[in-house]
Parts: C-alpha cells; sequence; structure tokens
C-alpha cells in the first residue's frame, strides 16, 4: 500500500521533471527539472530495493554531472536564449512522427507479449547476500573484461578532453 | 503499563524519537558548536570571546537564536524568489538527512541501511546544490561567485574523500554504518591502526578532505570574508542564513561522525575486548571528567562579581558534578556509556577542525585545486592499492 502511493510520488516526480525540463525557459530552471526528474528515477530504484543504484543515482547525476552543468549554466551567458522562440512550427510533422514511433513501439511491445502481463507474482524475499555484492559480483566476474573496456573508453575520453583543452603553444 | 511495553517495543519507536530529538536538539547544539568555537579562537588569540550574556556567555547562543529568528527576511528585489527561498532548505534537508544513518550506539539509530556510508556521501553530494542555487538565485556578484568557488572546491575534494572512505571500507567489508563498527569490534581493532598502521594515510586525507568539503578555514575559500563579502550567503539574512549556518555545523557533525565510525572505532569505548578496563574507561573516565568540569566552574563561579552570574555558574557546577554521580549508577551506565563515548570522539573531532580554523591561514584558490587533485587524489588512491595489498595478505 504504502509502496503503490511512494511509486506515485515518484513516477510523477520522473514525469513531472521531465516535462518541465524541455518546457521552462530559463536554463537554470531546466537543469533543476532534470534534478527532480532524477530524483524520482533513484526513488523508483529504491522500491525496487536496489539501494546501491540509488545511491550511485544521486551521488553521480546530481551529485556530479548536474552540479557541472549548474557550473557551465552560471558561467556562460544564457539571457540570449531565453528570449527566443523555444519550438519551431512543425508540430503537424512531429506529431505525425510521434503517434508513428507510438504505435510502432505499442506494436513491438503487444507482439512480445509484454502488454499482457500475467498476475503479479510476489517478489522472492531477499535471500544471500546484499545488493552491493551481488553486483561486484557479477561487474567483476562474469562481465570484467566489458568493465575494464568500459573504463579504458572513458580514460580515453578524458586524455582526449585534457589535449583539446591543453593550450598549443 | 502493557501499552507502554508495546510503544517501546514497536520497530518504529527507536527511529521516530532519535529523528525527533535531532531536529529539536541539534539546532541547540549547532548554537553550542559556534559558542565553544568562539571560545576556543579566543583562547587562542588571547581574548576572552564572548562574556556578557550568561555566565562566561553560556546563554550567547539563544541570545544570537532569538535575535536570527526575529530579523527581517529581506529578499533582494532582482533575486529568482521561488528558489532564494528554497535553496537554504536543500542544505538544511539534506544535512539532517544524514543524520539518519550515524549509528549513536549498538542499536541506536534511525536506519541501519546496508548503504549507510553511500547514502551520506549522496546527502552531502546534494547538499552542493543548495549552496550553489542559492549563490546563482541571490543575483549578486559576490553570491555568484561564491557559489561558483564553493562547487568547483566540493566537487573536486568528493573524489578525494570518498577514495578515503574506500580504504575504511576495504577494511571493514561493508558499507553500513552500524557493521562497520561491529567489524572493527570483531577484529580489536580501531581502523585508523589496522594493516600495520597503513590505514593512517587515509585518515590523514579524509581529514583534509572533509575539512574542505565542509567549507571550513584554511579551506573557506567560498565564504572567504576579504574577497568576497560573505560568499553564497551574501544577501540572505535572518532565519534563511540561519538555516544556512546550521546545515554548515551539521556537516561538521556529521563527517565527525563519519570519521568517528570508520576509523575511531564508532560508539566503542577504547580497547572494547579488554574486560577489566570496563571499569576505569566507561566509568571513570566520563565520572571525572563531570566532576573535573563541576569543580571548574565551581572555581569560577566565585571570581564571578555580579551575583546572578556566579549563581547561574555554580548551577552549571553543581549540574555537572550531579551528572558525574548519575553516571557512575550501573543501569545508567550500561544505557550512556556507547553514545558517551561517540559524542566525545565527535566532540574531540570537532575541536580538531576548529583548532585548524585557528591555525591556519587561508589558502589561495590555485593552491587549493593543486592540493586538491595533485596531492589528496593520488595519495589516496595509493592508499587505496597498499591497503588493498596488505589487507589481503593479511588475509591469506
Amino acid at each position: 500500500m504504502l509502496d503503490t502511493i511512494f511509486f506515485y510520488v515518484f513516477a510523477l516526480l520522473t514525469i513531472g521533471g521531465a516535462i518541465a525540463t524541455i518546457t521552462r525557459r530559463s536554463a537554470m530552471h531546466s537543469a533543476l527539472s532534470l534534478i527532480v526528474s532524477l530524483l524520482g528515477v533513484a526513488g523508483l530504484y529504491l522500491l525496487q530495493k536496489a539501494e546501491f543504484l540509488f545511491a550511485v543515482q544521486i551521488v553521480l547525476y546530481i551529485g556530479g554531472i548536474m552540479v557541472l552543468f549548474l557550473f557551465v549554466i552560471m558561467l556562460v551567458n544564457l539571457d540570449q536564449a531565453a528570449k527566443e522562440r523555444q519550438f519551431n512550427r512543425q508540430w503537424l510533422l512531429g506529431l505525425v512522427a510521434s503517434v508513428l514511433v507510438g504505435a510502432q513501439m505499442v506494436w513491438m511491445l503487444n507482439s512480445a507479449g509484454v502488454l499482457s502481463l500475467p498476475a503479479a507474482v510476489p517478489a522472492p524475499a531477499a535471500t544471500g547476500p546484499g545488493n552491493i555484492e551481488a553486483l561486484a559480483d557479477l561487474l567483476f566476474r562474469e562481465y570484467l573484461l566489458p568493465f575494464e573496456v568500459a573504463s579504458l573508453l572513458l580514460l580515453v575520453a578524458i586524455v582526449g578532453s585534457v589535449m583539446m583543452a591543453k593550450k598549443t603553444s | 503499563m502493557d501499552m507502554l511495553q508495546a510503544i517501546l517495543a514497536h520497530p518504529w519507536f527507536t527511529p521516530l524519537l532519535l529523528t525527533a530529538l535531532i531536529i529539536g536538539l541539534f539546532p541547540l547544539v549547532a548554537g553550542y558548536i559556534v559558542l565553544v568555537e568562539r571560545k576556543v579562537l579566543a583562547d587562542m588569540q588571547v581574548r576572552l570571546g564572548p562574556m556578557r550574556v550568561g555566565p562566561h556567555g553560556l546563554l550567547q547562543p539563544i541570545a544570537d537564536a532569538l535575535k536570527l529568528l526575529l530579523k527581517e527576511d529581506i529578499i533582494p528585489e532582482e533575486s529568482d524568489k521561488a528558489l532564494f527561498w528554497f535553496a537554504p532548505v536543500i542544505s538544511t534537508f539534506t544535512a539532517l538527512s544524514a543524520f539518519c544513518v550515524i549509528p549513536f550506539a549498538s542499536g541506536v539509530y534511525v536506519a541501519d541501511v546496508n548503504v549507510g556510508l553511500l547514502v551520506i556521501s549522496a546527502m552531502s553530494s546534494v547538499g552542493i546544490l543548495g549552496i550553489v542555487l542559492g549563490g546563482w538565485a541571490s543575483n549578486s556578484h559576490y553570491s555568484l561567485l561564491g557559489a561558483l568557488r564553493s562547487a568547483a572546491q566540493l566537487v573536486s575534494y568528493e573524489v578525494a574523500l570518498a577514495l578515503a572512505l574506500l580504504s575504511g571500507v576495504m577494511a571493514a567489508g561493508t558499507l553500513s554504518m552500524a557493521g562497520i563498527v561491529r567489524a572493527q569490534q570483531e577484529r580489536h581493532i580501531w581502523f585508523i591502526f589496522d594493516n600495520y598502521g597503513l590505514m593512517l594515510i587515509p585518515f590523514v586525507v579524509y581529514v583534509i578532505s572533509a575539512v574542505a568539503e565542509t567549507n571550513r578555514a584554511p579551506f573557506d575559500l567560498p565564504e572567504a570574508e576579504s574577497e568576497l563579502v560573505a560568499g553564497f550567503h551574501t544577501e540572505y539574512s535572518g532565519f534563511r542564513w540561519a538555516l544556512y549556518f546550521l546545515a554548515e555545523y551539521a556537516n561538521i557533525f556529521v563527517v565527525s561522525a563519519v570519521a568517528v565510525t570508520l576509523f575511531l572505532g564508532g560508539w566503542l569505548r577504547p580497547f572494547p575486548n579488554v574486560s577489566w578496563l570496563e571499569l576505569p574507561f566507561n566509568y571513570g573516565f566520563p565520572a571525572l571528567l563531570f566532576l573535573l568540569i563541576g569543580l571548574g566552574s565551581l572555581r569560577l563561579a566565585r571570581k564571578l562579581t555580579w551575583r546572578p552570574h556566579a549563581i547561574g555558574m555554580t548551577g552549571v557546577g553543581l549540574f555537572m558534578i550531579l551528572l558525574a554521580g548519575v553516571v557512575l549508577i550501573p543501569p545508567v551506565n550500561a544505557v550512556v556509556s556507547s553514545p558517551f563515548w561517540f559524542l566525545i570522539k565527535v566532540g574531540g573531532f570537532v575541536y580538531l577542525m576548529i583548532w585548524l580554523r585557528g591555525t591556519f591561514p587561508r589558502f589561495r584558490y590555485d593552491q587549493l585545486m593543486n592540493i586538491g587533485w595533485k596531492i589528496m587524489i593520488p595519495v589516496a588512491l595509493g592508499a587505496i592499492l597498499l591497503n588493498a595489498i596488505v589487507g589481503m595478505l593479511r588475509i591469506s
């Protein structure tokens, strides 16, 4: 019961935040709405008993990435952007395209049998090691190679951005 | 009677009581930490500090709180009003929510989640938003610069802080705050002395990063008064400013509590597994401490010339001597000795932070960034590597 209420609260935060992100004129308010949306997602993770994902979502996305977003927004003068027209007039084309994509997705999900889900089965009680241990086992045993490849990719990106930022003398 | 038993045994009783206590009492505690800070700094600078309100300034925090609550609430004309209103709320909310995973004693916590330490880091990283948004919403150059500096500083030092915590987590094998303390009890060691003393390195990194993370001197560039008036809270006054202040002191308490839990044995007394030391450490030390404070207060009271002050000070002294007697009663002692040890260690850590403020001059901005990125992070990474190797070798 309580879980259901929390689910709807977090879902509302996620969707409301996402809508506000694209409709607000001020870049600062958009970024804040995105933070609200990300918080909602974090809450949904917590409802699924994925505590580690919840904490990491907040630490990385809100504490790291969004703070840097805000940092850039405060440094750059965005007054001009706020005055310009926000959406172009191609709403008819946009409507047709989104209805098409939506119909496609519903058809796909339906043919995969996702839409007619069986009745809810109570989740199995948590057994064995916790969330973090299970995640670590998967990441560092089964998927060690993809994990290392991903970290190498990030390292390349870091080195590349440093090279680009460095002034050529 | 059964009703009372049922209430006391209810699983929500301790969490709710603690929540109420934290929210209700922490403003007062923060006020008195400020008084201690002013007194200690005054002593270091050979001054007396606040002396007028109450004997030796003991009622100063209450006078300050009343003043802040009664002040006019000024919102700048050109500010983003909703954000200006909301920003201090974020800071205070996150700072106080971090308290919910701190274990004050065995079983005395609001929640013991298995990602406790991560929850604290998450809360402190969201707390940055309060500072950044407050500085931006004020629409003032000083505030904006303060907020920018603060964001850069906090993001930089958060990395070193998390890396330093990682060494401790490796030693404990869990992220649960209560679990970390229990691990220290089982291993018969405070983690600061673990791995043949190698854990001292992450502890030092943690202390330095924690001071930077709470925006305290010598890392208080976000509010460097000689350059930025008051930094991000230049435009704030009255109650909203008090909220920022409360958040700052709550953060100090939280980082101290994390240091104590992870490195200094949490609620455990020194040598928790040596049973004959229970008498001197659980009974003798607190009683002696309160007794000495009481006697000292009585001595001070005799020198006070104004009668109401002298009476007040005598009251404080007698109360402390009474406390010294109360902690000697065995059933009371069984309950209070663990929280006593936790709070006295946290108090020692808070004192260390005040001491640092009184000792070091403020860093320049480039020095701050150099220390963060070129010293703290590599040292913390090296400490993780060393501790991982030594820890694995010791287990096998």
